[in-house]
């Protein structure tokens, strides 16, 4: 029978790639080494280290439980199943305390681990992959002589085929490019410096530029704005839905302090980047900011006019809803200039009330905001206990309906239920 | 406008704009005088009562939005007239000092005993962590609060 020869010669073509992948991609273990074999380090590139590590916001995913730094385990979704982040401690057996420093070289810039296995890209290695050896070389310094924690780390959850790690090989070889950054010479010292740092340690468009089938960033669409467990990682490029749009100056402040009064509250998954970027040297931070404001748009317009601070009104709304906003939210959203001590802006600022999805409204309004520790910085109260789904989607649609000339949303209800199951 | 609220078991009928803050029809309308005006703001938690059990920053909870859920105040955890256990483990570990944000701690102490009753001291700090105390006496909270949970 014809279709029953070619699904055969179909299985047997597939079976003969995945041996030639495999034999192709096959990496050798790298020796491990002993505690003592460990390099010392000098007390600037141990700091330089800790600099970078901010940066990559590395303790983000490699945090491990009752937030001890880098001790892994924390779950990470992905489309493909669930996978757990490593334990980056120098613990020789849950750790990486054997890996060489040529060993943590290859996980970072191959994406292969000490003994030879295929890394899944949800370690940034195709960021990664563009920080020079020095850069390396200090932030192997650094966590190598991290606090020791032994943690041993569930293996991944993900569904087949993407349980077998050898066809990670072959996604590398369609998404990973290992050559370095060249510096653009018609740009300044700082916008080199910058894009450095943020198409590699940064790895800024893990979750803001959208990803293909395969999970891997479409470069064609660079920082169109991508997805960050759940919540909307908002365009940087020309796309931006900005009120006004970010300026080098805003994005240094905002980036260093998780808050600006134009722009509002870094929240969900980009206050731990800005709180780690809080601690980066600030030029760092300044150049990160020069390249992000050279990707969106010349003119200093916004591509989406602004609503009026006060809101428009809004014709046929409920009062009880009306009511509970007038109860809940206004006092902290005041609409003045004087945005007291929640630095609650006015929500004709709000790029999460202007895009075009509710994600970010939504998962703000119930998980709040969350100061950062010590710091007297922006600070939202979660709702999911005050309000229901329907409390929760009505004021979504009035606060959209008031403070943009939007249409309504029409996924509130699944985003709702999204956030509300903890879900991306 | 009137509105009838389940407060500490019994049903209230409250003649009060729908969007006056829970906190003031307690203190203000039915002189429960257990949560305070902290902030007004949802950031300090002096305010925090029970809303079907769950600790819920009062001054930020119009009564529109209360519904039928079930209200209860520091006042609703007493057992007889008398302090409850976690109550009673604050007073024995002289938890408070000027005492303002003690009712909130306690409403949410309790919140986080009713789901587990035997909490680790990480999940205690984690939990109480959006209550604000400035005298500093949260060791003592700390104290109360294991007490009680033993």
């Amino acid at each position: 029978m014809p279709f029953r020869r070619v699904i055969v010669a179909a299985v047997v073509a597939v079976a003969l790639m995945l041996l030639a992948g495999f034999a192709w991609t096959w990496r050798p273990a790298i020796a491990p080494i002993a505690a003592a074999e460990r390099p010392s380090v000098d007390e600037p590139t141990f700091r330089h280290g800790a600099e970078l590590a901010a940066i990559g916001n590395c303790n983000d995913c490699h945090v491990g439980d009752s937030g001890k730094p880098y001790a892994g385990g924390r779950p990470i979704p992905t489309p493909f199943g669930k996978i757990f982040a490593s334990n980056i401690t120098p613990d020789a057996e849950t750790g990486i305390g054997n890996w060489s420093e040529e060993a943590f070289h290859r996980a970072m810039h191959e994406g292969v681990d000490r003994e030879g296995r295929q890394l899944y890209p949800a370690f940034p290695y195709d960021h990664f992959t563009k920080a020079t050896s020095d850069d390396v070389h200090a932030l192997y310094a650094f966590l190598i002589n991290q606090p020791l924690v032994h943690n041993a780390i569930p293996p991944s959850q993900l569904a087949f085929p993407f349980n077998f790690r050898p066809i990670v090989a072959g996604w590398k070889v369609l998404f990973l490019r290992e050559t370095p950054l060249r510096d653009d010479d018609s740009k300044s010292a700082a916008w080199n410096r910058g894009r450095y740092l943020v198409e590699g340690l940064g790895h800024c468009g893990s979750c803001h530029t959208p990803r293909n089938i395969l999970g891997a960033e479409k470069r064609n669409r660079a920082y169109a704005g991508g997805d960050a467990e759940g919540w909307e990682a908002p365009p940087l490029n020309s796309n931006s839905v900005a009120a006004h749009k970010w300026t080098a100056d805003q994005l240094t402040e905002y980036l260093s302090t998780g808050w600006h009064r134009l722009h509002g509250a870094a929240a969900g998954p980009m206050a731990d980047v800005t709180y780690n970027l809080a601690q980066a040297p600030t030029q760092d931070v300044r150049a990160m900011a020069e390249y992000i404001a050279s990707l969106s748009a010349q003119s200093a317009a916004a591509s989406i006019a602004p609503a009026p601070r006060h809101g428009n009104p809004v014709a046929g709304a409920s009062p009880e809803i009306v009511a509970i906003y007038n109860g809940a939210c206004a006092n902290c959203h005041n609409d003045r200039n004087d945005v007291g001590p929640s630095k609650a802006i006015s929500l004709s600022l709000s790029s999460a009330v202007r895009e075009s999805g509710s994600a970010n409204t939504v998962r703000v309004i119930l998980q709040g905001i969350e100061p950062q520790p010590g710091s007297p910085g922006a600070y939202m109260p979660a709702f999911e206990a005050m309000f229901g789904d329907g409390e929760i989607g009505s004021l979504a649609q009035y606060v959209r309906a008031r403070y943009t000339n939007q249409p309504q949303w029409t996924d509130i209800r699944q985003e709702i239920s999204k956030a509300r199951q903890g879900g991306s | 406008m009137t509105n009838a609220l389940h407060i500490n078991g019994e049903i209230h009928t409250i003649d009060a704009e729908p969007s006056t803050p829970l906190l003031y029809v307690l203190r203000n309308e039915l002189g429960l005088h257990g949560p305070k005006f902290g902030c007004g703001l949802g950031q300090c938690g002096a305010c925090m009562v029970h809303v079907d059990g769950r600790a819920t920053y009062s001054c930020i909870l119009p009564i529109a939005a209360v519904g039928a859920r079930k209200i209860t105040t520091l006042e609703g955890l007493l057992e007889e007239g008398k302090p409850n256990k976690l109550q009673q483990a604050f007073i024995d570990e002289q938890a408070a000092q000027c005492g303002y944000c003690i009712s909130g701690m306690v409403m949410r102490a309790q919140a986080l005993l009713l789901v587990n009753p035997h909490p680790t001291d990480d999940q205690i700090r984690k939990h109480m962590r959006p209550n604000l105390c400035r005298c500093g006496t949260h060791a003592a909270i700390m104290r109360a609060i294991k007490r009680a949970a033993v």
